[in-house]
């Protein structure tokens, strides 16, 4: 048997810390925050390109975050769609334009509503869900297990759910815009008549390539916000069922605004290109 | 029939010979490691050796950084220093596919057993199978998963979610899940605590069995008395970072040393 003297502490110090040890404590989290997030992002993208590709559980992700929000989507959208035809009716009838109402509820849920609205459901169901499950991952120890198997867990957890959000996003608001489209027509239908196929010749006359672009290509960048922030809050969150609740909660928040954001971006980008 | 208590006092008899396996080759090498997260040193020039099918207990008291040196060993964690050899392999200075290659031959059982809620048995079962060995068949990994079950007693439980199953079931099974691979070494970390004393028992007694039918070499993270007496070859006490003791069950029970007898008391 052999036993060693006590060990001496030896006080911390490293140099790259002190720099930031002048600002204050919420702008140095928030610092660190940004550059957290930006290489998480950096290192989705770069191992996303590199194999092993992991098909099957992209496939699985694809499946249950797209299927999972589809019901939830479609029942917003048509919600909406009916409400936004019954809200406008009024205004419309008093201007005397009541009969461009599809027109108006057809470009304003296909540009703007539909988009941000659908990715705004998707968030609060999708961030949250992805944020919680890969908070409780990595407080049981399952991502380590992951590693130790032999699995890269960022590749098979993190890039297939930001795939498959940003891939599923899309396919959700085109279906979310037709069925809200179809609630606005009930909608226009309520208090006055309009057949389905005039409805929506009004709507798709009106529509331009300019108006529907943008909206689309938008909805890549909400998918891929909201798969981003949910795995990055999930996957940094700190130990405790505690940690799982704030990561959660916090990615939903995040990548509501950060939909908002982009929307803005996308709004200045369309109008400097003529898209408006 | 022999009562738990009498199978450990014969089991830790056989295994208390008074010296650590002479004969093992060094499996695992550890030289002066040292790690720290921020401000707070957790192993401060740490070393061990472990030979081949030895079985070493590490103690310390909680936040000693245990599992922090398992965790180094499996490649988790990145030493600050010190040098860390696994089959002659410095760990640190592997990249992914060699560390991979090292931990398909080095099993991990996890403190929390780290159970993939979403998958059934047979799947968290598979998920290193396919993993590891990419050419292998259905056929065998369907034998494979029913062997490792039958070892831990619990063919039964094959389509159940983790979450179907009790505390030391979900021991169990990670168990089989670690063993799979046939690994020629087991990290446990803590793989007792939660469980009551009799399921606790039941898991030390099948560590020590699967040890001997998988001719494992093992580090074994306790401070489950019933545990460390049954299963160590070598108890090695962590302390302040350090290896602070080192000996077998009998020599450190012995031990005047305040420090050390406070664990045996």
């Amino acid at each position: 048997m052999r036993i060693t003297e006590q060990s001496a502490t030896v006080p911390y110090f490293s140099p790259k810390n002190w720099p930031s040890m002048f600002l204050p404590t919420k702008f140095r989290r928030f610092l660190e925050d940004t550059g957290t997030i930006t290489r998480f992002t950096g290192h989705s993208f770069s191992q996303g390109v590199k194999p092993r590709f992991e098909l099957a559980e992209l496939i699985r992700q694809c499946y249950l975050i797209g299927y999972s929000s589809l019901g939830l989507v479609a029942l917003t959208g048509f919600i909406m769609g009916l409400v936004l035809t019954m809200q406008l009716r009024p205004s419309m009838v008093n201007y005397g334009v009541a009969s461009q109402l599809p027109v108006m509820v057809g470009i304003a849920i296909v540009r703007e509503i539909g988009p941000v609205i659908t990715a705004l459901i998707f968030a609060g169901k999708i961030a949250s869900s992805v944020g919680a499950e890969l908070g409780s991952m990595k407080v049981t120890e399952q991502i380590d297990a992951m590693e130790v198997s032999g699995t890269n867990p960022f590749k098979y957890l993190v890039v297939t759910r930001v795939a498959a959000s940003t891939l599923m996003l899309p396919i959700l608001v085109l279906l979310g815009d037709l069925i809200s489209l179809g609630g606005a027509f009930i909608g226009v239908n309520i208090k006055g008549t309009t057949s389905l196929q005039l409805f929506f010749r009004q709507v798709l006359d009106t529509l331009s390539f300019g108006d529907v672009l943008p909206a689309f290509i938008k909805t890549w960048f909400f998918g891929f916000a909201v798969g981003v922030v949910g795995c990055y809050k999930g996957y940094t969150s700190s130990k405790g069922t505690e940690g799982v609740g704030k990561a959660a909660n916090s990615a939903v928040v995040l990548s509501s605004v950060l939909i908002f954001i982009i929307d803005l971006i996308v709004v200045q980008f369309t109008d400097v290109l003529g898209l408006n | 029939m022999q009562t738990a208590e009498q199978t450990i006092s014969s089991a830790a008899a056989k295994r208390d010979p008074g010296v650590s396996n002479p004969s093992g080759e060094p499996v695992i090498v550890i030289r002066h490691l040292s790690k720290r997260f921020g401000p707070n040193i957790v192993l401060n020039d740490f070393s061990l050796t472990v030979g081949k099918e030895e079985n070493v207990v590490v103690m310390g008291k909680s936040g000693a950084g245990k599992s922090v040196l398992i965790k180094c060993i499996i490649g988790l964690l990145k030493p600050d220093s010190g040098e860390l050899l696994v089959f002659g392999q410095d760990i640190p200075q592997l990249d992914h596919e060699e560390l991979d290659r090292v931990r398909a031959r080095v099993g991990f059982l996890f403190q929390s057993n780290a159970l993939y809620d979403s998958m059934t048995v047979r799947k968290n079962l598979e998920f290193p199978l396919r993993r590891h060995w990419f050419s292998i068949t259905q056929k065998e990994v369907d034998d494979m998963v029913m062997e490792v079950l039958e070892n831990v007693g619990l063919a039964d439980t094959v389509d159940k979610l983790p979450e179907e199953l009790s505390g030391g079931m979900r021991k169990r099974i990670a168990l089989a899940r670690t063993l799979i691979l046939k690994p020629e070494i087991i990290l446990y970390d803590e793989p007792t605590t939660g469980l009551d004393p009799v399921t606790g028992k039941e898991i030390s007694l099948l560590i020590l069995e699967m040890q001997k039918k998988y001719h494992t070499a093992s580090i074994i993270i306790s401070h489950d008395m019933h545990c460390v007496k049954l299963t160590a070859d070598k108890v090695s006490l962590l302390m302040d970072g350090k290896c602070y003791a080192e000996g077998t069950y009998a020599q450190l029970e012995r031990s005047t040393d305040l420090n050390i007898k406070q664990f045996f008391e």
